[in-house]
C-alpha cells in the first residue's frame, strides 16, 4: 500500500495561533484532489491526530486542488508538555499514512 | 483607480529582504510602507517576559535600511506589534533603536507611539461586566488568572492605525496589531474596497511568502475601489493566482473567513488572476461589519522554572529498551525526590522525552524503528528555580547511572556537556483567547507623539 504523502504534491501542517493547527494537503491535480475528497475519511484522519471527530474541521478547496484540516491543540503552543511549538511535524503523520 | 499603494518589505522585521526588491518597490512611488514586527508564533515566552525573540542588533540594521528609504521617498513607515509580544516597553525599545538611528544619520522625524498594552484592573472590570468574549477553544478565566498575566496586550485594528496615520507622523510604531490591520488601514482611508483592502492585506501580510520566492520579502499592493493587485518587487520573484490563493491557507484554522476588530472579511467568492507583468488581480472578498466593536486579546502568565538535562544512550540493549528504562527511572526519581526534598509530584513536574523514538510526537508517534542512539531529554519545572535545579542534581547520578536491572554492572552513560543541568529561567503559557468589546476603538488604546 502507497502513502498519502506519496500520491499528493505537499502536506504542510502549522499553528494558526496558539490553540489551533492546521494542515493543508495540496493534491497538485484534480484527479488527486477528487479521490482523496472522496476516500480519505475524516475519522481516519481524526484517530490519527488523536483528535474527537466534531474537533476536526475540513475544508475542500477545489480551485486549489486544496483539502484542509484546522483542530484545537489539546495542549497550546508553548505549554509545558508542548513537543512542537509551531506544530509543523504533524504533516508527516499524514504523510506517512497508508492510502 | 487606484487608492493607495502599500509597499510590504517582509513578513517580520529581522527576518531580512532583498536590498534589490526594496529599491524597486520605492520606485513605483508607495504611500506607505508597511512592516510587522512581531507574532505570537514563537510562543508564549515573548509576550510573557515583555521581550523581542528578535536581536536588537538585527532589528536595528533592517530597521536603518527603512528608515533611509522613508527620508528618500518622504512616506510614513510603520511598525505594527513591536518588539514581537506589541508590549509597551516594547514600542518604547522600539523608539530608542528609531531614535538612535535618527541621531545617527542625522533625520528630523515626528513618531508617533500606538500601545497596546491593558490594564489588569480594566481587564478585570470588563470581565465583570461581561464585554469579555471567549473563543474556541476557551480556556478558563477568572479574576485570579488575570491577575496572574504578567502581560496582557489588545490586537489594534484598522481603526487605531488611521488615528496614528492622522497624526501625520514620519513613522509610526505600533504595540501589538493584527497583522493585517498595518496595510489595511491606508487604503480603507483612501476609499478602498473593504472586502478587498483586508484580502490584500492578509495576502500581503507574510511579504512574499505569497509568491515562489519567499525569502525575497517585498511586495507592492495597489488597492482600489474593487479590489487589489499584487506584485512581487524582487527581479527572481513572482505572483501566480495559485501562490496568492494558497496564502490563504496559511497559518489560517478557516480558509475563507478572518477575523478582524469591527468585522470579518469573507474570500468565498474571490477571483484570482494573473495580469500582465506578473501582477495577480484579486476581487470578490467581502467585508461584513459586526455590530459591536470587538478586539482580540492575548495574555500569558508565568507557568513556572524549568530546568532540564539530557543524557545519550549508545548502548544498543538501553537503546531498545529505552522506554522501560526511562519508566523505571522516573518512578525511581519520584520516590527519591520524596524521600529526601519532602516534596509531592503535584509541586513540580518531572517529564522524560526519548529524542530518536518519539520525541517530536509524543503519543502520536506511528513509526516504530531501531535508533541508533537514544537523547533523553528531562524536563523539571516547579514553581521555584532553586527547587528546579535541586532536583537537577538529585536526579544527576541516577540519570548517569540507574540500571535496567538489579544484577547487572553499573551502566555509565553520556552527558555532552558540564554542568549537565540547563537552567532554563522562567517559563509562560497562553491563558487568553478571548475578545473584549470597546465602546469606541481607542477605549483599550493610547497614543503618544514625539519629535527628534
Amino acid at each position: 500500500m502507497s502513502t498519502l504523502g506519496k500520491k499528493v504534491s505537499r502536506i504542510r501542517s502549522k499553528n494558526a495561533g496558539p490553540f489551533w493547527i492546521t494542515i493543508d494537503i495540496f493534491c497538485g491535480s484534480i484527479d488527486v484532489y477528487k479521490d482523496i475528497c472522496l476516500n480519505l475519511h475524516n475519522q481516519k484522519v481524526a484517530d490519527l491526530l488523536k483528535v474527537k471527530g466534531q474537533d476536526l474541521k475540513r475544508f475542500e478547496i477545489e480551485k486549489l486542488n486544496v483539502i484542509k484540516f484546522s483542530f484545537p491543540r489539546k495542549i497550546p503552543q508553548g505549554h509545558v508538555l508542548d513537543r512542537d511549538m509551531h506544530g509543523a511535524q504533524m504533516a508527516v503523520l499524514l504523510s506517512e499514512m497508508d492510502f | 483607480m487606484i487608492c493607495s499603494k502599500v509597499l510590504v518589505p517582509s513578513g517580520v522585521l529581522g527576518l531580512g529582504f532583498d536590498i534589490e526588491a526594496l529599491k524597486n518597490g520605492l520606485n513605483r512611488k508607495p504611500d506607505i510602507i508597511s512592516i510587522d514586527g512581531g507574532s505570537t508564533d514563537s510562543g508564549p515566552y515573548s509576550l510573557g517576559s515583555g521581550t523581542s525573540k528578535y536581536s536588537r542588533s538585527a532589528i536595528k540594521s533592517e530597521w536603518k535600511i527603512l528608515m533611509k528609504a522613508r527620508e528618500e521617498a518622504k512616506i510614513p513607515l510603520l511598525i505594527g506589534s513591536s518588539g514581537t509580544c506589541g508590549t509597551d516597553e516594547m514600542v518604547d525599545w522600539m523608539e530608542d533603536i528609531t531614535i538612535e538611528l535618527a541621531e545617527e544619520m542625522g533625520q528630523s522625524i515626528k513618531i508617533t507611539k500606538l500601545y497596546c498594552e491593558q490594564n489588569k484592573e480594566f481587564i478585570k472590570t470588563s470581565f465583570k461586566k461581561q464585554k469579555i468574549s471567549s473563543l474556541d477553544p476557551s480556556p478558563k478565566l477568572d479574576a485570579d488568572i488575570i491577575h496572574d498575566m504578567s502581560h496582557i496586550v489588545a490586537l489594534a485594528g484598522a481603526e487605531q492605525i488611521q488615528e496614528c496615520i492622522k497624526t501625520g507622523a514620519d513613522i509610526i510604531l505600533a504595540g501589538r496589531t493584527t497583522d493585517t490591520a498595518i496595510i489595511s488601514a491606508l487604503p480603507l482611508m483612501k476609499g478602498a474596497d473593504p472586502g478587498g483592502s483586508w484580502h490584500g492585506a492578509k495576502i500581503a501580510e507574510c511579504g512574499a511568502l505569497c509568491s515562489n520566492n519567499p525569502t525575497s520579502g517585498v511586495v507592492l499592493v495597489e488597492f482600489d475601489k474593487s479590489g487589489f493587485t499584487v506584485e512581487a518587487m524582487a527581479s527572481n520573484a513572482s505572483c501566480t493566482p495559485e501562490s496568492v490563493a494558497a496564502h490563504m491557507l496559511y497559518e489560517n484554522a478557516d480558509p475563507f473567513i478572518l477575523y478582524e476588530p469591527g468585522g470579518y472579511m469573507d474570500v468565498t467568492n474571490a477571483n484570482y488572476r494573473l495580469e500582465k507583468n506578473g501582477k495577480v488581480r484579486v476581487d470578490g472578498a467581502n467585508w461584513l461589519k459586526s455590530g459591536t466593536y470587538n478586539v482580540k486579546l492575548e495574555g500569558a502568565k508565568i507557568t513556572g522554572y524549568q530546568t532540564s538535562l539530557l543524557v545519550l544512550l549508545r548502548d544498543q540493549n538501553y537503546v531498545e529498551n529505552a522506554k522501560t528504562w526511562v519508566s523505571k527511572l522516573s518512578n525511581f526519581l519520584k520516590k527519591q525526590i520524596k524521600e529526601k526534598m519532602e516534596l509531592d509530584t503535584p509541586l513540580y513536574s518531572l517529564e522524560f522525552r526519548l529524542i530518536g523514538v518519539n520525541g517530536t510526537l509524543g503519543e502520536l508517534e506511528t513509526k516504530v524503528s531501531e535508533p541508533t542512539e537514544v537523547g533523553v531529554l528531562c524536563i523539571i519545572t516547579s514553581k521555584k528555580t532553586s527547587i528546579s535545579n535541586e532536583i537537577a542534581k538529585l536526579i544527576n547520578p541516577f540519570l548517569l547511572h540507574y540500571p535496567l536491572t538489579d544484577n547487572e554492572e553499573l551502566p555509565t552513560f553520556a552527558f555532552p556537556y558540564s554542568p549537565v543541568h540547563s537552567d532554563r529561567g522562567c517559563v509562560y503559557e497562553f491563558v487568553l483567547n478571548h475578545t473584549l468589546e470597546l465602546n469606541h476603538p481607542m477605549e483599550a488604546f493610547r497614543i503618544k507623539i514625539s519629535e527628534v
